[in-house]
């Protein structure tokens, strides 16, 4: 064979790789950039502020967490066809299924409040009034779910995953130094020693790194695109990439804010944006269309995933490939919850601080339980099989699960108690 | 309205009584893991009512 047959041969089976991929690739990719939400981009922004380039190695570490966690719905997904909230009925009975479903319930809906605060915040940064941003989100969202195809839905949520990488050009304007980066960023270190406030600030980025919401929605998202068991090689290494991507968008979100806001008490990210927008104009318009964005993905994704566990649980049609017709329960409950979370936003004196505080406090109810099922649900051999959890594989879920669980609940109970970690 | 309500009502039955057993084996595993994540909610729930009560008393909600 000649070195142009071989060259040809080569390009030809890593296209064709690269075209299966894109076919499967989605589920593991939304969910993980979706991660990077309205809340995530202002822990990320907090984070970078308050302690420069110095916690961009924690970050990193976040990779193998976030997959090792989200491929065990990929798997349970693709085995049982079941959605996670299905799985949880079925697997621990009504009681833990009820609990699970409308704990569910309240921590999307509240979540996806935080996701409007975001995204009328980004664009009141451009003369945007909050019920124009509602009202256009809310079609936006409408539009993209009501053609009836699972497929065309997660293409337009796969283009707006792109629009998160904004920050890295975001990043590369402000010019920050490459070898701090290196020196302060990739060696561990705890600046100014391990106090309550940094202690906060990590519980605060893994806390945004797993939510109870990403279990639900990446399990049903691997249902509704029919993904088998010959799949799971896929549906892993989609996950993977996710996870890497939404790491990397957090770490340069980090570098910028390091770069240019370091000391600087940050709040929210509206705020890094506004402050950014004075020094310079296109980074500040980068960070605001980014945070707008990570609103809407976060939006898009928590909203499906409340109405697809609806779905299971009731026996409603409850796929992205049924149009409204077909499963009209589906659509009402995904338009009733996305509504009513915009509609909080515009009422004059709502409290938003609250609700964003509260968020986190009622996530540290239904992440530990979503946890400990997923484990145990992975751990049954009637039902998956030969996909079930090896050895190695349950020493490090469990470790990750049992880190997660201990560390979220710091966290709330942080939010709860500032004074303890003060 | 009535109508509704009882068709759901119906439903939540049908669901419990669909879902009345669980279907993993109940391994001592298993059961320990129900068992702690009881303790834990039950304890953490009791914290949020705790704080809950509290914010109330001071008029601390914004």
């Amino acid at each position: 064979m000649d070195l142009f047959s071989w060259l040809y041969y080569k390009v030809r089976k890593y296209w064709k790789a690269i075209r299966l991929y894109l076919v499967i690739a989605g589920p593991g990719l939304v969910v993980m950039v979706a991660d990077n939400d309205a809340g995530g981009i202002t822990t990320y922004a907090a984070t970078g502020a308050k302690y420069g380039f110095n916690l961009i190695w924690f970050l990193l570490i976040l990779i193998p967490v976030a997959y090792y966690v989200q491929e065990m719905t990929v798997r349970l997904g693709a085995v049982t066809k079941r959605g996670h909230a299905e799985a949880i009925f079925d697997g621990f009975g009504a009681f833990w299924g009820w609990f699970s479903l409308i704990d569910l319930m309240i921590v999307d809906w509240l979540t996806l409040v935080t996701e409007f605060i975001g995204m009328t915040s980004a664009l009141s940064i451009f003369g945007v009034a909050p019920w124009i941003t509602v009202a256009g989100v809310v079609t936006l969202m409408g539009i993209i779910v009501i053609n009836g195809r699972y497929w065309t839905w997660e293409k337009i949520a796969l283009l707006f995953c792109t629009l998160n990488l904004i920050y890295i050009p975001a990043a590369f304007m402000v010019h920050p130094s490459v070898s701090d980066i290196f020196k302060q960023g990739l060696i561990p270190n705890f600046p100014g020693g391990f106090n309550g406030e940094l202690f906060f600030i990590l519980m605060a980025n893994i806390g945004t790194t797993i939510a109870p919401w990403m279990l639900f929605f990446q399990q049903s998202a691997v249902v509704d695109k029919g993904m088998l068991e010959k799949d799971i090689p896929w549906g892993k290494f989609d996950t993977l990439v996710g996870s890497v991507f939404t790491v990397v968008v957090a770490v340069f979100i980090v570098i910028l804010t390091g770069a240019v806001l370091k000391g600087v008490a940050i709040d929210d990210a509206a705020q890094a944006a506004s402050i950014l927008m004075g020094t310079n104009h296109y980074v500040g318009t980068f960070m605001a269309i980014g945070l707008f964005d990570a609103g809407l993905l976060g939006a898009i994704c928590i909203s499906l995933a409340s109405s697809w566990a609806f779905g299971e649980i009731f026996g409603w049609a409850h796929s992205l490939n049924q149009n409204i017709k077909e499963a009209p329960w589906f659509y009402i409950t995904y338009f009733f919850t996305l509504i009513t979370a915009g509609l909080v936003v515009l009422i004059p004196g709502a409290p938003l601080v609250l609700i964003t505080l509260f968020v986190q406090v009622v996530a540290v109810t239904l992440l530990p339980a979503a946890l400990v099922f997923l484990i145990l649900l992975l751990n049954d051999k009637k039902h998956m099989g030969e996909y079930c959890n090896s050895l190695t594989e349950n020493l490090i879920g469990g470790f990750i699960v049992i880190a997660i669980v201990i560390l979220s609940t710091l966290y709330g109970v942080s939010v709860m108690f500032p004074q303890l970690f003060h | 309205m009535a109508s509704s309500i009882n068709r759901l009502v119906r439903k939540i039955r049908e669901i419990n009584h669909r879902y009345s057993k669980p279907h993993i084996e109940m391994t001592p595993m298993v059961r320990l893991s129900l068992m702690a994540l009881r303790i834990y909610l039950l304890l953490i729930v009791g914290l949020i009512v705790y704080k809950f009560v509290v914010t109330l008393s001071t008029g601390a909600i914004q």
